[in-house]
């Protein structure tokens, strides 16, 4: 899962740094991701994992960091299947 | 150091009243002049109106946004420039009340604007950024325990008069655009060199001049919260709804002003109904509509107000751009209707109808943050918000 995020970072996070340099725990806001390329990464990655995104995980928070971003899609993921 | 304040002890509506009555008695001198709308903010320093926001322990009352949206819709009824202004300060103390107060230098900042009602500035504007605030050129640097910073502002609103400036920039000098700090300026911390002179349409009280911004001060009057956030969880959402208050208060003078116009014309010819009033029942309807849009909008935020998670959802953004978007245009049809009804006792100025004044200061609720980039910036959310569908929740 953490390579296709860095992926689609790559491709829609229109950051001005490598991916490479970029630890799990980095402020992705603060490495310069932008609130359009938010939406469109977000658009991205419930194409990718097949999940959509509920409002309430729609926030800053969620996408701060690729782990954030990790742990918000494992949730997705563990609530339906446990449903 | 003690100091102490005798608030006059009567209720926030008798306060404003008089800054409202001292506001519409200069009103069109400040609009003719271009000029700050020094008796009005006098009076609201003497009403102590400048600290309400700030929480009691501190020396104000804690009074809430709504409270201030009906503030600003009242003095808006007298005059809009003035209603601006006050809208504008309580929009940069709501950053200070909602972002300042785990800082020892912010919480004793707003002691002394209680104490001694000082008037905030801001400054997010900045040239070459093409009017997004949330992107900054300018850096600030910090040396030691000082903090320096230049900024091209394109426009601080009434900065001349401002007795501190909240002002944003880049973090340090190797940050993106996008990763911002917003740091209080105190006036004998700063220099303020005119570039730009604030010759406009409406809203020409505001003396919403440019300047070239010098400043140094103490590092810790940098918030500590990232700009980001603070633009997210309280300035975005005080900003549209006490912008609101204030175009709702334009609106609804107008419209007070058409009705008079009418019920002069139905006591003049008993029997008969004049032929304005079919349109006046019409424009009722849509300041209502207005009034509804800016109620909810104050409900939804006094509601998400204690949950930072919902402040920063894209459900609760795309609300608060609605209400801006709602009203802004809203009040441009509320106020052309009204001057339909006064014909040209509307358009003639100097008249108990006149109506340009109102219509011209009402043209800038669609452009401070252009409704262009807000619509856009609700369009790329609703990619991936669904749309809220309830009627009450």
């Amino acid at each position: 899962m953490n390579e296709t995020i860095r992926g689609l970072l790559t491709k829609l996070g229109g950051l001005p740094v490598s991916l490479d340099q970029l630890a799990d725990d980095a402020d992705l806001y603060a490495a310069g991701l932008s609130s359009f390329a938010s939406v469109q990464l977000m658009l991205g990655i419930e194409e990718a994992f097949d999940i959509e995104f509920p409002d309430n995980l729609l926030n800053r928070k969620s996408f701060a960091s690729i782990a954030a971003i990790e742990k918000t899609v494992q949730s997705i993921i563990d609530a339906r299947e446990a449903a | 150091m003690n100091v102490s304040v005798t608030i006059p002890a009567t209720s926030l509506a008798a306060r404003v009243a008089r800054v409202a009555a001292i506001a519409a008695k200069h009103a069109d001198r400040v609009d003719v002049e271009g000029r700050f709308p020094h008796e009005a903010v006098d009076a609201m320093r003497t009403e102590r109106l400048l600290g309400i926001q700030i929480p009691e322990v501190i020396g104000g009352e804690g009074a809430t946004i709504t409270e201030i949206a009906e503030l600003c819709s009242i003095i808006a009824q007298s005059c809009a420039a003035s209603a601006m202004i006050f809208a504008m300060h309580h929009i940069k103390l709501s950053s200070l009340v909602e972002h300042g107060l785990e800082s020892g230098w912010h919480t004793e900042f707003m002691r002394r604007v209680a104490a001694d009602q000082l008037l905030l500035g801001s400054a997010t504007t900045e040239g070459g950024i093409g009017g997004n605030l949330r992107n900054s050129i300018c850096a600030i640097a910090v040396e030691g325990d000082r903090c320096i910073l230049e900024k091209d502002a394109t426009v601080i609103s009434y900065g001349a008069h401002a007795d501190a400036i909240l002002i944003t920039s880049r973090s340090h000098a190797d940050a993106a655009p996008s990763d911002q700090v917003m740091t209080v300026f105190l006036k004998d911390q700063y220099t303020l060199d005119r570039t730009h002179v604030w010759d406009t349409l409406g809203m020409r009280g505001t003396c919403s001049d440019g300047f070239l911004f010098k400043g140094e001060a103490p590092a810790e009057q940098i918030f500590t919260k990232p700009f980001a956030e603070i633009a997210a969880q309280s300035m975005l959402a005080t900003s549209h709804l006490l912008w609101s208050g204030v175009w709702y208060g334009i609106a609804a003078d107008a419209v007070a002003r058409a009705q008079n116009f009418v019920r002069a014309a139905a006591r003049r010819t008993p029997g008969q109904t004049p032929p304005g009033a079919l349109r006046l029942a019409e424009v009722s309807n849509l300041l209502q509509m207005v009034k509804s849009n800016v109620v909810a909008g104050l409900k939804a935020y006094e509601d998400a107000k204690s949950d930072p998670d919902k402040l920063s959802s894209m459900g609760f953004a795309v609300a608060m751009n609605n209400v801006k978007i709602g009203s802004s245009e809203m009040i441009l049809t509320i106020i052309n209707h009204a001057m339909l009804i006064c014909g040209i006792m509307g358009y003639k100025n100097g008249t108990p109808y006149s109506l340009g004044r109102h219509l011209r200061d009402a043209h800038s609720a669609q452009l401070m943050i252009s409704n262009d980039r807000i619509l856009g910036n609700s369009s790329t959310m609703l990619l991936v918000h669904k749309q809220d569908t309830s009627l009450v929740g």
